[in-house]
């Protein structure tokens, strides 16, 4: 079998997961014009929560229950008590809050969790699977990933295209004054957007987990990629973000498999310089221009 | 009495005679300093002079110029690893030829990716040099045979002159070389930003439309403050190089970004003097937490990252109580103190303070 043909299956998976990086910042950045930097971390602390509860005797599905819940509480917690403090400040403090946030996360899972590194445990085998007499190199694991990622992505399409609750939510990121003046609790709804963007960031760190090793600094390139991926798709658009992020795990699994795993940041710099000098505002969107 | 102060004004109220006067002051008190306490403290003072090159330079970029960067850390990598490959395989190059090195290589990605840097704004520059940060230790990982892959390069310490002495302590001998190297630092960057470039920085900042409207070169000034940064970084790394004595990318992860940030926005967001109060805490944190954990006999996982803890609670409680820092406090209660009694020294508007803005102190 080819070497393209392997790395591609692989770019599906890792892209499934990047999309899902990118998915959980662009939800952030829409909602409240942050992006949020701790989502990487925020993500691998849920991991590390997960795989605490697996350490402890419970099966896998309940530490993925456990890595999703304390996504969701994670995120509506950092949104209420620090994010809402400095809504109107200028951004570049947003930015060094959610840094800030990162730093502490990053100290604080080793302190809890002991400094060695751990392996996760898949759900599913990670063997390829079986077509005919020969073997793909796509797993059960790598379906479930695959899997579980759309299924999000759907849900939340759902959520925001056919229910009232998305609509609210989405009225509250486009026009907050407004939304308020309609009735909106548009605070609600911004702590529910960014419980729900970390939810998706913690989906992102448990499936990701069993292909990486487990230690503090784990999601970090993931965040890289996911934020390249995110810019690649415009920053504003989910969908953009979902395509971004596949894309970007094409490429990398491709600069990957034929330079050398350690390239893969340099690759997701390459790109992002490439697409911010070219097309700043993503490959997907509508031309508008900046003020100056 | 009278002719005494005046002629003092005179020498005094020129901008570049006067940091010239604080540079001679400060490298009397750190020579005095220096021979007075140990090795050990004098080994302590050079990172506290080292980290105030990186912050001051950061803050420049950061605090003046409103360009957030994550990459400084990146950026002390490719000086840290400049001075290691002049100094690998035992050549001998003098200090000053290493330094100016590590400054000029700096420099020249500097205005690379600086170009790219003023075509990007808020979220996109802070995504683009935290890709810088991690992207470039993972390099020095992949080319082993250049850079030593994990283990890293060792760097020679520079052994102290001759007319100093047989038995001149090497650390006091490094201490004096990061001593200079951190007052020349802050007296061109002072006297930079004292004159037109660090006006059109904070113009820039401010608001860029306006800035242009104004004969500003927009983009040229935001390269040119990334580019002085980013030497500030090189030089910084090649003395980390010195300190450390070996080079190695484990030593450039993104957590030594955010150290400068949180050093810039604990001494204060756009003064020089703010980093120089900032950089102390990044060397003396971590002494007092692993003399308190060794007290404690805390397991090395806690004791390691209770430091790096403490910088992310710091910087998260700063933005929401107290964004302009160490610096900021202090000048708020000076503006306070001269708004009420009147005693501007330099005969100042009285009574008007901006406190959302404050000039540049230096």
């Amino acid at each position: 079998m080819s070497r393209f043909f392997v790395l591609t299956l692989n770019g599906v998976t890792q892209g499934a997961i990047y999309a899902a990086m990118a998915l959980a910042l662009v939800m952030i950045w829409r909602a409240t014009k942050v992006i949020n930097f701790a989502q990487g971390a925020m993500a691998m602390f849920t991991t590390y929560l997960a795989v605490f509860a697996i350490e402890h005797g419970t099966p896998y599905w309940v530490g993925f229950l456990v890595a999703l819940v304390s996504g969701l509480l994670l995120g509506a917690i950092v949104e209420r008590v620090i994010v809402r403090p400095v809504e109107s400040a200028p951004a570049l403090n947003v930015v060094i809050l959610t840094l800030g946030l990162l730093l502490f996360l990053e100290a604080l899972a080793p302190m809890a969790f002991g400094g060695q590194i751990r392996s996760f445990p898949p759900a599913f085998s990670i063997v390829g699977l079986r077509l005919g007499t020969s073997q793909v190199p796509f797993s059960p694991f790598d379906l479930f990933t695959l899997g579980s990622v759309v299924a999000v992505m759907l849900l939340l399409l759902v959520l925001f295209q056919k229910t009232d609750l998305g609509l609210r939510m989405r009225a509250s990121a486009f026009n907050p004054e407004v939304s308020r003046l309609l009735g909106i609790r548009v605070g609600r709804m911004l702590t529910l957007g960014w419980a729900l963007a970390s939810l998706v960031g913690a989906l992102a760190g448990v499936l990701i987990a069993p292909s990486l090793l487990l230690y503090p600094t784990f999601m970090d390139d993931v965040l890289v990629f996911g934020f390249t991926g995110a810019v690649l798709g415009g920053l504003d658009s989910a969908v953009g973000a979902v395509v971004g992020g596949l894309l970007m795990g094409f490429a990398l699994t491709y600069v990957g498999g034929y330079f050398g795993s350690d390239l893969e940041t340099v690759g997701a710099l390459v790109i992002l310089i490439a697409v911010l000098m070219v097309r700043p505002s993503g490959l997907f969107s509508v031309q508008r221009v900046r003020q100056v | 009495m009278v002719a005494v102060q005046s002629r003092l004004d005179r020498l005094v109220r020129p901008t570049f005679g006067r940091h010239l006067l604080f540079a001679l002051a400060a490298a009397v008190v750190l020579l005095l300093l220096s021979s007075q306490i140990g090795a050990y403290d004098d080994y302590n003072l050079t990172a506290v002079a080292i980290f105030a090159v990186a912050a001051a330079g950061l803050n420049l970029l950061t605090g003046l110029n409103g360009q957030l960067s994550l990459g400084h850390g990146a950026l002390m990598a490719i000086g840290a690893y400049t001075a290691s490959l002049l100094l690998k395989d035992h050549h001998q190059f003098p200090v000053i030829v290493v330094l100016l090195a590590a400054v000029l290589s700096t420099g020249v990605i500097g205005i690379g990716f600086g170009y790219a840097a003023a075509r990007l704004r808020g979220p996109y520059l802070a995504g683009a040099t935290l890709t810088l940060a991690v992207a470039i230790p993972q390099v020095a990982t992949r080319y082993k045979s250049i850079f030593g892959g994990e283990s890293g390069l060792t760097v020679a310490p520079s052994s102290p002159p001759d007319w100093l002495g047989a038995d001149f302590p090497p650390e006091r001998w490094l201490a004096w070389i990061a001593f200079a190297a951190a007052i020349v630092t802050m007296v061109l960057l002072a006297n930079l930003l004292r004159g037109a470039p660090g006006r059109a920085f904070k113009a820039v900042r401010d608001n860029e439309a306006a800035a242009a409207l104004a004969g500003i070169n927009v983009a040229r000034t935001q390269v040119l403050a990334f580019v002085v940064s980013a030497a500030c970084a090189g030089l910084a790394g090649a003395l980390l190089a010195y300190w450390t004595g070996v080079t190695a990318p484990a030593g450039f992860t993104l957590a030594l970004s955010l150290q400068l940030i949180t050093a810039i926005v604990i001494g204060g967001l756009g003064s020089l003097a703010g980093a120089v109060w900032g950089s102390p805490v990044l060397v003396f944190v971590p002494l007092l937490t692993s003399g308190m954990a060794s007290r404690l006999s805390l397991p090395s996982s806690v004791a390691d990252n209770v430091p790096l803890a403490i910088y992310g609670c710091i910087l998260v409680i700063a933005m929401l109580v107290a964004p302009h820092g160490i610096q900021g406090a202090l000048r708020r209660i000076l503006a306070y103190g001269r708004a009420r009694w009147g005693n501007t020294p330099g005969g100042g508007q009285k009574g008007v303070v901006d406190w959302d803005d404050p000039a540049p102190d230096t």
